[in-house]
């Protein structure tokens, strides 16, 4: 059967170049990187040569790269780490009511331990206001954590003005983005967004899964997340996952050297995507900013009929993609982006994400505009929502 | 995740749509909560002659939709009555387990089909009786 994958904000194939990259560091090359001799050597320098790469990505100090476990190992260290250093000078932390669980949970964790959390509201694209983030500010605040773009509906955020505006205050208050969607997909520039932390992850951009990094602004005053060792200069203890670093290292080199070439060719797949379905199938909606957003994702919703339904008839097609419905959320409530950009919860259910990547053409795109209306059409013919002839 | 009997139902629903002249409508669930099942049926002599249904959710709602309609055709009312939503999870060789409460109404909307059925045979046999 014909195969499409278009999941890529959940997850990246392995580039065959990072796979091969990462192969000796299994075997031959299997050193603990804190030893003294050959092998121990060896893997540290492939680790330097890789924060080297990461660094060069988002235009940082390769000093200012601490590699982790993934993106939510990045998110909870810059909140808790930030949150528990800086607690003498206030106890309060602003953020987004769509940040992703890793962001949200983090902060929610932190309100039972007394900190103080202002989630603010976005409009109907899902954008952020520089003046909401300003207006929330009080003696206290601490930290602000703003993804740079969302990982559901593909908003960009305005993080260069918020970090702008964060500038001119006659205080410091340590300025977070969640960029695990963002990095490799479009430009960022972590002076340019004037950010003192950053989360990033090797799995979204062809790396492998189970490494990330958090970019720590020289001068910041953090708690380290793990303690133990003095590995990744005493801020987060365990010993390297050499392979895995050294493939994420190879993945954002990649990532770079592409990355105008990929963010033309996915853009194009996406608007041919957005207007294709929108011609065929009626009482759509698409979700997400029309161009402040991501060059490969694809938000819409289908009024009356129900996610999961959708994605389990787009997998007999072949086809792989995901949903904000309550049953793919794991819980009974649907997606809190799309119920935060005023979504009402029967349209919510009916979401569908679709997430381009590098292996995508445009055949995909027509193969996926083909099955799609039938299936849709079958659903809606199902339910006792949609305003059929002569039904009640 | 859903067992292959489910799978099956889902791809192919039995008795989707409506029944215009309908001795019973059953209506269960919420679209806000993401599931929404709407039961037809038509009897003759205590018998479901014909039974049709709607679906708005997710695979095991229309599974079990399905199911039910198939378990239930051909059988008396209070064969019918007897059937509950373990007995519809059961003939569809289970659910997972986070299903079975959120989605797995579709007896309770047959059910509540009976209960229109009766309540309206009730007034027209009253109306008669005048």
């Amino acid at each position: 059967m014909k195969r499409v994958y278009m999941d890529h904000a959940g997850t990246t194939p392995v580039r065959r170049e990072v796979l091969e990259a990462m192969l000796p560091y299994f075997t031959e090359r299997f050193g603990n990187a804190s030893t003294i001799y050959f092998y121990g050597r060896e893997a540290k320098s492939a680790i330097e040569e890789a924060r080297e790469k990461v660094a060069h990505l988002i235009g940082a100090d390769p000093r200012e790269v601490f590699f982790t476990a993934g993106g939510t190992e990045s998110d909870n260290w810059a909140i808790r780490g930030i949150a528990h250093a800086n607690k003498e000078k206030g106890k309060h932390i602003i953020t987004s009511s769509i940040e992703h669980h890793a962001v949200l949970h983090t902060c929610e964790d932190l309100e039972k331990e007394g900190f103080k959390v202002t989630y603010l509201p976005v409009d109907k694209y899902g954008l952020v206001k520089v003046e909401d983030v300003m207006n929330a500010i009080t003696d206290e605040t601490i930290l602000v954590t703003i993804m740079h773009a969302n990982n559901e509906i593909g908003t960009i955020e305005p993080i260069a003005e918020i970090g702008k505006a964060l500038k001119m205050l006659d205080r410091k208050i340590y300025f977070h983005t969640d960029a695990v969607q963002t990095v490799g997909k479009i430009p960022v520039n972590v002076d340019e967004l004037g950010v003192d932390l950053l989360s990033i992850s090797a799995h979204k951009i062809y790396g492998p899964k189970g490494v990330g990094a958090l970019y720590i602004r020289k001068g910041t005053k953090i708690k380290p997340f793990m303690t133990g060792g003095a590995q990744e200069n005493k801020r987060r203890a365990g010993t390297e996952n050499v392979p895995g670093i050294v493939g994420f290292g190879k993945a954002a080199e990649l990532a770079e050297k592409e990355l105008m070439e990929q963010y033309e060719k996915l853009s194009y797949l996406r608007d041919k995507l957005i207007k294709g379905i929108m011609e065929r199938i009626p009482h759509v909606i698409l979700n997400g900013h029309p161009t402040q957003r991501l060059p490969h994702n694809v938000n819409v919703c289908f009024k009356y009929i129900e996610g999961e339904s959708l994605l389990l008839n787009l997998d007999m097609k072949g086809i792989c993609a995901s949903s904000g419905s309550a049953c793919t959320s794991g819980s009974l409530e649907p997606s809190h982006v799309l119920l935060a950009i005023g979504l009402p919860h029967e349209i919510a259910h009916g979401s569908l994400r679709l997430t381009l990547g590098r292996d995508n053409t445009e055949e995909d795109v027509d193969y996926v505009l083909e099955v799609l209306p039938g299936i849709v059409e079958k659903l809606r013919s199902m339910s006792p929502l949609f305003p059929s002839k002569g039904g009640n | 995740m859903y067992s292959e009997k489910v799978m099956e139902h889902f791809t192919n629903p039995r008795n989707v749509g409506e029944i215009p002249d309908a001795d019973g409508i059953g209506e269960v669930g919420n679209p806000v909560c993401g599931d929404l099942m709407k039961i037809y049926i038509k009897v003759k002599d205590n018998v479901i002659e014909d039974i049709k249904f709607k679906t708005f959710g997710c695979g095991a709602a229309i599974a079990t939709s399905s199911m039910v309609t198939e378990m239930v055709k051909g059988k008396t009312i209070d064969e019918a009555l007897k059937v509950t939503n373990k007995a519809v999870a059961d003939a569809l060789g289970g659910l997972p387990p986070v299903k079975m409460h959120c989605s797995n109404l579709a007896a309770d909307a047959l059910h509540a089909a009976i209960e229109d059925y009766k309540r309206k045979k009730e007034r027209k046999d009253v109306a008669e009786q005048k």
